[in-house]
Parts: C-alpha cells; sequence; structure tokens
C-alpha cells in the first residue's frame, strides 16, 4: 500500500503538467474549459466501432488518460446507447456492421449527437465503398460533426466532440429546439 | 521440413525468412500436413486464390512453420461444382475458420464437416464470392442477417447469453455466445467477421507502392508490423536489399510500438482487476511514448512510417537520444509499477488460475506469438529467425508455463522490459547512411513472403505482383486467427465475469481477423 501511495504522491497531477509538445496540451486546457461552459453538465459518449483498423480506439482510449483527463471535463464513455447523449462512430461502416449501427442510433435516446471519427468515418477512407462497406458513417446514419484523422489525435477527438456541442447549442439558442436536454 | 517421404519436392520461395513452396496432389494435402505436424509443425496461415484464369482452377496455400522456416503447401482445386480440398483442421484445427473463410471469399470447399459460413454474413449472394477475379458487387445488395447456427448446450440450468457485436466498452465489434450454468461458463462461441471491410479485395484495386499503407491498417494497432511484413514480402520479391539503417530504424518503430501496447493492456488488465491505478499509470506512460513517436516520425502510432525500400523518415540525433532517456525513465517506473502488481493480492487474485491454457492444449491447438509464450510455447521470430537487425541484438525471448492470466501478465512485462533495452541498444548502435532505396520493378505471379514477430504474434504477408505493377493478390494474416478459437477453451470453467479479464490478457485483433 505504501508503495502504491508513494508511486501516486511522484507521479503528482499530469493532467495540469505541460508536457511535450507543449502546444497540444495549451489546446487539451482550452478545450477542456470549453467543454465544461458549453456544456455545465456530464455528457454520455457510447462509442460504436462500425468496422475500424482499431486505430481509432486506441486514440479514443488515449482521451481517458491522466493527460487529457476526458472524465475530469465531465465527459464519460458508458456501456449502453440507452444511457448516451452522443455517439463517437468509427468506420468506415462495414455492412456486417450496418443494422447493428442502425439498431444502436435508434436506442440512443433523444436529443442525440453523432460525431463521425477518423478519415474512414468521414470519408470510407482508404477502405472505400465496396462488397463490404458503406464508406463514412453518413451513409447510414445522420452525423452532427466529423473528425479528419487517420487516426485523430485526442486534441481532435475532444475539438470534435465540442464542435458537435456548441453546434446543438447555438441550434438550441435559436429557438428551434428549447427543450435542454435531460441531465 | 522434409516432405521426401511423400515424393514432394520443395522450391525456394522469396521470402524474409527461409521458406519453400511445395506443390501437393489433391490427396496429399493432408498427408502432407501430418508429416509436417510429426516434424513439430505448425500451421501460420490458410488462404485461397482464384487462379482459374492461369491454372484452370482454385490454388488452396497452408503456410506451415517449423524450426527450420516456413513451407507453403499449394495444392490445385479443379474448377468442378463438387470438387474439394482436403480437411487440413483434421491435423491442425486452427485451419477450421480459415477454411470456411476461403470458401465465403473465393468458393473453394474442404472436406471439413462443419460448413458454417465465417466471412459470409448475408451482405451478398451466398453464391457469389468477393475474391473471385469475375466478381462484381451490386448496389442493389443491402445488408442482411444471417441466421447462425450456434453450438446450444442443453441440460437443467442452462442458459445462454448473447453479448455483442456492439459491447460495453470502447473494443472492437463481435459477437460471443456463453452457454453457461449459474455463472459458470460451459462454452463459449464467437461469431467474428462484423468489421469485414474486403480488405484482400481493395489490395488487388491498388498499386504494389501504395499496398503497403493498406497493410498498415488491417490492424491498426500492429500498424509497423504490418508495413514491415508488406515490405518485406515486396522486398524479397524485388531481392532488394534495404540500406542498413532502415532496417534498424523498422526494428526500434516495432519495438516502440510493442512498447506501447503493452504498456496499454497492463493498465486495462489492472482495471479490469479491479485495479484503477494501474490504468491510470500505465496509461499515462504509454502517452508519453506515443507522443515521442510523434515528435520523432511525425505520428503517434508510427503510421506509414515503414514504406517498401526503407523508412519514410530518418531519427535525428536529438529525438535519438529523447528515446534513451525516456526508455531509462520508463523502464525504471514499470519495474516499480511491476512490484506493485506483484503484491497486491486482489490483483494477484484475479490474475492466477484464470483463463488457463495449459502448454499441451496450446501446442495441440496452435496457439502463437505472445499468448503461446505464456503457455510454454518458447517462439519468437525475432530469435529463432533473426536476420538483421535482430543478429546484433540477441534478444531474450520471454516465456512461462502457467498460461492463466498471471503468466501472460508476466510474459508482458518480461517483453515490456526487453523491448525499453532494445529501443537502448537500437539508438546506441543506429548504423549511419540511407534510410530508403528505390524499389525496382519486380516480375509478376511470384508468391513473395514477409513474416514479422509484431506485438501480439507473427504476422505474415503473402504478397503476388500482377503485371505493370499491379496486386494480383494480397493476403496479410493475423495471429489472432490462431488464438481467438484458443480463447473459447480458455474460458470453460471461469465464471462470466472473468471474461473480460481474459478476453483483455489476449487482446486479440478483429479486425485483423475478419479482414
Amino acid at each position: 500500500m505504501l508503495r502504491i501511495l508513494r508511486q501516486i504522491a511522484k507521479t503528482g497531477m499530469r493532467t495540469e503538467a505541460p508536457p511535450a509538445p507543449a502546444d497540444e496540451m495549451a489546446k487539451a486546457a482550452r478545450l477542456q474549459a470549453d467543454v465544461l461552459r458549453t456544456l455545465g453538465r456530464a455528457l454520455a459518449i457510447r462509442q460504436v466501432d462500425a468496422g475500424s483498423c482499431n486505430g481509432c480506439e486506441l486514440e479514443i482510449h488515449a482521451l481517458g488518460n491522466p493527460y487529457y483527463n476526458i472524465e475530469g471535463m465531465g465527459i464519460r464513455f458508458v456501456a449502453s446507447p440507452r444511457h448516451a447523449d452522443m455517439l463517437l462512430v468509427t468506420g468506415p461502416v462495414s455492412k456486417h456492421m450496418a443494422i447493428a449501427l442502425r439498431r444502436t442510433y435508434d436506442a440512443t435516446p433523444e436529443p442525440k449527437l453523432v460525431v463521425a471519427v477518423g478519415d474512414c468515418g468521414c470519408t470510407g477512407g482508404i477502405f472505400g465503398e465496396s462488397y463490404a462497406t458503406l464508406g463514412r458513417v453518413s451513409s447510414v446514419i445522420p452525423v452532427d460533426a466529423e473528425v479528419p484523422g487517420c487516426p485523430p489525435t485526442p486534441t481532435a477527438l475532444l475539438q470534435g466532440i465540442l464542435a458537435a456541442i456548441t453546434a446543438r447549442v447555438a441550434v438550441a439558442g435559436d429557438g428551434e429546439s428549447a427543450t435542454p436536454p435531460p441531465t | 521440413m522434409d516432405f521426401s517421404r511423400l515424393g514432394l519436392s520443395a522450391a525456394t520461395l522469396a521470402s524474409a525468412v527461409p521458406a519453400v513452396r511445395v506443390p501437393v496432389g489433391s490427396g496429399q494435402l493432408v498427408p502432407a500436413c501430418r508429416v509436417a505436424h510429426e516434424q513439430g509443425a505448425h500451421l501460420v496461415a490458410l488462404w485461397a486464390s482464384d487462379e482459374r484464369d492461369r491454372v484452370g482452377g482454385t490454388l488452396v496455400r497452408v503456410a506451415l512453420q517449423d524450426a527450420s522456416g516456413l513451407a507453403v503447401l499449394e495444392v490445385a482445386v479443379p474448377d468442378l461444382p463438387d470438387a474439394r480440398y482436403g480437411d487440413v483442421s483434421a491435423v491442425f484445427p486452427a485451419a477450421a475458420r480459415m477454411q470456411r473463410a476461403a470458401f465465403d471469399l473465393v468458393g473453394v470447399a474442404s472436406e471439413a464437416d462443419d460448413q458454417r459460413p465465417w466471412a459470409w454474413m448475408a451482405s451478398w449472394p451466398i453464391d457469389r464470392y468477393p475474391l473471385r477475379r469475375d466478381f462484381e458487387a451490386s448496389p442493389k445488395w443491402e445488408p442482411g442477417q444471417e441466421d447462425y447456427e450456434f453450438v446450444r448446450v442443453a441440460g437443467d440450468g442452462v442458459h445462454e447469453i448473447p453479448v455483442g457485436p456492439v459491447h460495453a466498452g470502447i473494443i472492437e465489434p463481435g459477437h460471443f455466445r456463453f452457454q453457461i450454468v449459474g455463472e459458470k461458463v460451459l462454452r463459449l462461441e464467437e461469431r467474428l467477421c462484423y468489421t469485414h471491410k474486403g480488405i484482400e479485395k481493395r489490395f488487388e484495386s491498388m498499386a504494389l507502392a501504395d499496398g503497403c499503407r493498406l497493410a498498415g491498417r488491417v490492424s491498426g494497432d500492429s500498424t509497423v508490423a504490418y508495413a514491415w511484413a508488406y515490405s518485406q514480402a515486396l522486398e524479397a520479391l524485388a531481392g532488394l536489399a534495404v540500406p542498413p539503417r532502415a532496417l534498424w530504424l523498422r526494428a526500434l518503430a516495432l519495438e516502440r510500438e510493442r512498447i506501447a501496447n503493452h504498456l496499454g493492456d497492463l493498465g486495462y488488465l489492472g482495471n479490469d482487476g479491479g485495479f484503477a491505478f494501474g490504468l491510470a499509470q500505465f496509461s499515462r506512460l504509454r502517452e508519453e511514448v506515443v507522443r515521442t513517436n510523434l515528435a520523432a516520425f511525425g505520428h503517434r502510432l508510427m503510421m506509414d512510417l515503414v514504406v517498401p525500400g526503407g523508412v519514410a523518415r530518418d531519427l535525428d540525433r536529438d529525438h535519438a537520444a529523447a528515446m534513451v532517456d525516456e526508455a531509462k525513465r520508463v523502464a525504471a517506473e514499470v519495474a516499480t509499477l511491476r512490484g506493485i502488481y506483484d503484491e497486491h493480492d486482489g490483483l494477484q487474485d484475479r490474475f492466477r488460475t484464470c483463463g488457463r491454457v495449459t502448454p499441451e492444449l496450446a501446442a495441440r491447438l496452435g496457439l502463437v506469438g505472445m499468448a503461446a509464450r505464456a503457455s510454454g510455447q518458447a517462439r519468437d521470430l525475432r530469435c529463432d529467425f533473426a536476420a538483421a537487425p535482430w543478429d546484433a541484438l540477441a534478444v531474450r525471448k520471454a516465456g512461462a508455463t502457467g498460461g492463466d492470466v498471471a503468466a501472460r501478465v508476466a510474459v508482458r512485462f518480461d517483453e515490456l522490459a526487453e523491448s525499453l533495452r532494445l529501443v537502448r541498444s537500437i539508438v546506441d548502435h543506429l548504423p549511419e547512411g540511407d534510410v530508403r532505396t528505390p524499389v525496382p520493378d519486380v516480375p509478376p505471379h511470384r508468391l513473395g513472403l514477409g513474416y514479422v514477430e509484431g506485438w501480439r504474434g507473427p504476422v505474415l504477408v503473402a504478397l503476388e505482383a500482377g503485371p505493370g505493377g499491379t496486386i494480383r493478390r494480397c493476403h496479410p494474416h493475423d495471429p489472432s486467427w490462431a488464438n481467438w478459437p484458443v480463447l473459447e477453451h480458455a474460458v470453460i470453467g471461469n465464471i462470466v465475469p472473468d471474461f473480460p479479464l481474459i478476453n483483455k490478457s489476449f487482446n486479440l485483433s478483429y479486425s485483423g481477423q475478419d479482414l
């Protein structure tokens, strides 16, 4: 137990430390503030791999590490689409996953946001469209924001998540959807 | 491997490790497999190619490995409705799913009893075979739903838990069907191929030089291993010697990929054992390592760094020095964390005896890679076929015999420490010189092999060029093909809540298997 405590004390708070590359962390800190200001509450995300190579998943995982500390921003990944405000979908959407993706979307309560992740999620990427894939996520379900990259960096992912939220808040501000999302 | 007792002759193949091609008659395939099995060989891969335009039928290839290298058995199956090839899974059980996939994709059937689809999931007509050269996809084909025949267990109190394809965590999709009594698993059956995205067909529309990018996206966590294996295959066909500095930089990248993956998994293994501290610590270290990759090579996962002919980017002195410092620091931290893991009773209670694969079972089922080394199968391409630069690095092979989660954790810790040592050694001895050389044209219709010990296990790329710099056929083969069926055995008798821990201890690739 002592060793554990010693390791924790030695490690310190990495979330606020400015490790290299420094501008990347500065961006992350700004984003963190933006997410909290815009959202003002917890955001529950359900991640769906609809056919990816697993590269995007590695970077989505990285969002949880102490450097990005996504949970500290009030964003968490949930186990069911029924608990989610947002779907974070990687592609290309394989035909074998198309039905499961659509069902996951249908199971997510309104209002819901969808962020398409990675070059494959945005355009089909290197795999394109074929007998086996439908390509971009938006060919299967409506998409609110896209995050290109192969794979996108954790910072780019945070920006994409924020872009989707601010777009929705802006729409709500126009009076089109005055009801705040359930908390 | 010696097949002379069957009167078979072998021809040398263009390959990164010693390899031969052994043409066999239709009745000789299974006997040849038995002869190889008696000599200690295990199955590496089985795949098929539509060669009706060249030899009037389908070529089925079976890659086997023993201490002497690779042997690729090659059987021509005539283009007749009832033509079958021998059931390789009778000798090498791991062949079963590969044979089923070969039927779905190329339309060539084995004599095995289990003829259920594997790669096919009702998204194209069942009598169309995507890897046939005259295959044309129709925009009218909608994703469909198959009625897969899972094997059921009957009896008092037995029930079934279906899980997936969309899982609770941030992981790849696949379906697991548990037959359980109480909380104990009687049987697990996997249904994979949900991420089948037509990778092999896609290769055939690409130029040889561009195929490397696709190979690097077969399984994103092993992008260096795949890109290197693809490059090896192409360079073997071209008879090309890669500059020494490029080989050393590839090894550096491969070890850094191993380090990042083991760091990530050791964190999640702690987390799945109820020890969130482990995840916070290891995910922090992993992030630091991938940031160094970004700074040195321009990409956190090092995608597209390895290219045919060398590497796309040289390593400068500053980043080389940073990698040495980092390796020392991370090694010290990992040693501390290993002490904490080892002494944590709660964690060890979850790890020990959990998800056990005995050495006997591992040998019988053909387990490969890191998981095999934790079950007494001491094979590692970096040691067993130590071509440059491995011959100068004297890689220490990790190993354990327990075969449980604890053994796989121990092997990962050992390999992590060794890879951190290798990073320092590689940087210290990095030869000077060019890092890339042009790739000459390669002759069509010859088979070239690349074979690289990725972090999960050996990655094989079998490549055949077409005329004018095109790809005629490329089969990338993930070690997960062999290991997924063994996972089904590893969970028998364990409780359902231990499945995530057991699964993570193998951490197999879905995308790499589904293709």
